[in-house]
């Protein structure tokens, strides 16, 4: 396993004033390394997807700090962070969120057509990253008319695209059966993963546990145990 | 940037329901706003028909006048007053009545009549058959042949006819650049025929027609007809008064304003409701957009163009379907009175781009205050 890709310093994060006051993330420490795969698992309401934003640039921490590459990103403006977004990290969301009125290939290259990269160029590198998937063949479908485990796949294509180094993926198996849960982020670990990128990934899902090289555990806002896989160690 | 204005335009047409009803709902308020603003118009310009038939630069008349039906006769000083001002190259009088024609089968028809200066036929109107020169013959007169000329039984050169109980003889048949307002055929004859035909007070001229030596010499000449209690109105000012008295003294203004203003109410919120609907059923998308790393005004010129693009081809639709139906109309109408403009188009384009900008206001705001972290948390 490579360097540090992400660090994060003593982050925190509240929501609301006074008497309500809900601490959602302190003092959270840690990093993730090229190639490797880390889970955030806790109870509901532990903070997870707090943490999670404010690594990766969508939730601005009361305090602390998130380097990206030794870059630090909450001292970037609106405009230089949804770049990074748009070229450093892919995000796959618990709910997909497809676009239902445009076709699975066109909901892939969303990330490419941002980027501004030609029309034609962007379909057909998309049909790529859906071959990749396995759903070459629903390209010209809608959304809708796939099954859960498939858009899954598409939000995964969506992500992958545009080739961002740092892959987020939110409780990516909590709609899909355990089998097809599996299988994704088993496809994820195999295909997706190298030695230039990293995943983190929440879940609640103890059976994919197996595939974490590091896991992240939290309570109530805090970071309260890191476990390796040491099987994984390379 | 190309791009994305095709996934916006995609995310709309494919959604082919609120599509449709943006578009028709545009398209209603655009059909509307242009049908009602041209019927007023064609009427506005078909009561100031005289005025540019006539063709005269000055118009003299009573001031309590707003409307060439209803003139008032002056006495014929106000002629000799006029002949007198400076400036003035030449000063004529015009009778400009109404009348009655009884028909073959005894039932009458009304009619306006036309009396034109004797010595100079001032105002005179262009002849399709027979010659000027015969309106000095014994009991002549001109029919106009427009879309009321049929109400006379369609008369050819030499028909008489009876006119308040006087004999008539039509000796040509004249043509005018616009026809007028009140459905009923026109006659031409000399002044002295008309005065002595057509029974009328003490005071026989209906209006001074006047032709100043220079435009310069108009404000001098209106205060000289001021001072003997008289208007002095110049072409232009005289189909403003009559515009002025129909748009603000008979309730059909009122009642114009009224509908196009209700046609854009409508218009507005069908499309800003559905507008907005569809903002609101795609918001989570454009937060998830937002996360993937689209900038702020990358969405709002893109619900922008969504807009827009909806607006003009409802305006396109709108515009077209008014005219479709105006050309029927007057195929089936020949005196339909609907005019376009381009003040009209112009006017219909605005309301378009405002309710294009209002609609996509509200759906701006919503997603620029869309938080891709309320995305991620479901
Ligand atoms: N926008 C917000 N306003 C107020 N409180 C919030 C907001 N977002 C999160 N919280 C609170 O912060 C805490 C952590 O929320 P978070 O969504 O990070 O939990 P989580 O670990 O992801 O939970 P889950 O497993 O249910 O997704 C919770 O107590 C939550 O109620
Ligand atoms: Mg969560």
């Amino acid at each position: 396993m490579g360097e540090s890709l992400i660090r994060a310093d003593n982050l925190a994060k509240w929501f609301g004033e006074g008497a309500s006051r809900t601490m959602a993330v302190r003092d959270a420490c840690f990093e993730v390394r090229h190639g490797e795969m880390l889970y955030i698992v806790g109870p509901s309401g532990s903070g997870k997807t707090t943490l999670l934003s404010m690594v990766s640039g969508i939730l601005k921490p009361n305090g602390g700090n998130v380097t990206v590459e030794g870059r630090d990103l909450w001292s970037m403006g609106d405009d230089e962070l949804a770049d990074l977004r748009l070229n450093k990290i892919g995000f796959v969301f618990q709910d997909y969120h497809l676009f239902p009125r445009l076709t699975t290939l066109e909901n892939v290259a969303i990330p490419l057509i941002l980027k501004k990269v030609e029309w034609d160029e962007a379909l057909r590198r998309s049909m790529e990253y859906l071959e990749i998937v396995g759903l070459k063949d629903r390209a010209n479908l809608q959304p809708v008319k796939l099954s859960g485990g498939e858009q899954q796949r598409v939000a995964i294509a969506r992500a992958i695209v545009g080739q961002p180094d740092i892959l987020i993926f939110d409780e990516p198996t909590a709609s899909l059966d355990g089998d097809t849960g599996r299988k994704i982020v088993e496809f994820v670990k195999k295909r997706i993963l190298d030695e230039n990128r990293c995943i983190i990934i929440v879940t609640h899902d103890s059976r994919i546990y197996e595939y974490a090289d590091t896991i992240l555990k939290m309570e109530d806002g805090k970071i309260t145990g890191v476990e390796k896989n040491h099987l994984h160690e390379k | 940037m190309k791009g994305i204005f095709r996934i916006a335009l995609k995310l709309l047409m494919n959604d082919k329901s609120k599509f449709t009803a943006l578009l028709v709902g545009i398209t209603f308020a655009v059909f509307l706003m242009v049908m009602m603003m041209s019927m007023f118009t064609g009427i506005l310009a078909k009561s100031c028909a005289p005025v540019y038939n006539i063709g005269a630069r000055i118009w003299v008349m009573d001031p309590a006048v707003n409307n060439t039906i209803s003139s008032i006769p002056m006495p014929d000083y106000v002629l000799s007053t006029a002949r007198s001002i400076e400036g003035v190259k030449y000063a004529v009088p015009l009778y400009y009545g109404g009348a009655q024609v009884k028909l073959k089968d005894g039932t009458y028809q009304s009619v306006t009549v036309i009396g034109l200066d004797d010595s100079t036929l001032f105002g005179r109107p262009e002849l399709v058959e027979g010659r000027i020169e015969d309106i000095f013959a014994e009991n002549a007169f001109l029919v106009v042949k427009d879309a009321e000329y049929a109400k006379l039984e369609s008369p050819k050169v030499g028909t008489e006819f009876e006119i308040n109980d006087n004999r008539g003889t039509i000796v040509g048949l004249a043509r005018v650049a616009s026809s007028g307002l009140f459905g009923v055929p026109t006659l031409y004859t000399t002044f002295n025929r008309a005065i002595t035909y057509i029974p009328s007070s003490r005071f026989t001229t209906s209006y001074v027609l006047i032709e100043p030596k220079r435009e310069s010499d108009i404000p001098r000449i209106q205060r000289e007809i001021a001072k003997i209690g008289y208007d002095a109105l110049t072409s232009e000012q005289f189909v403003r008064k009559i515009s002025d008295f129909y748009t603000f003294k008979t309730g059909m203004g009122m009642n114009i304003m009224l509908m196009t203003a209700i046609s854009f109410i409508v218009g507005l919120s069908i499309s800003g409701q559905t507008f907005y609907t569809f903002i609101l059923e795609n918001i989570d998308k454009f937060g998830a957009m937002k996360a993937i790393g689209a900038k702020g005004r990358e969405l709002v010129s893109m619900i922008l163009f969504q807009s827009f693009f909806t607006s003009l081809v409802g305006y396109g639709l709108g515009v077209g379907a008014a005219s479709t139906f105006m050309t029927l109309a007057k195929l089936r109408l020949p005196e339909y009175a609907a005019q376009t403009t381009f003040a009209i188009l112009g006017f219909a384009l605005l309301m378009v781009v405002v309710i294009a900008g209002i609609s996509s206001y509200i759906g701006v705001r919503k997603v620029l205050q869309i938080q891709p972290f309320d995305i991620f948390r479901g």
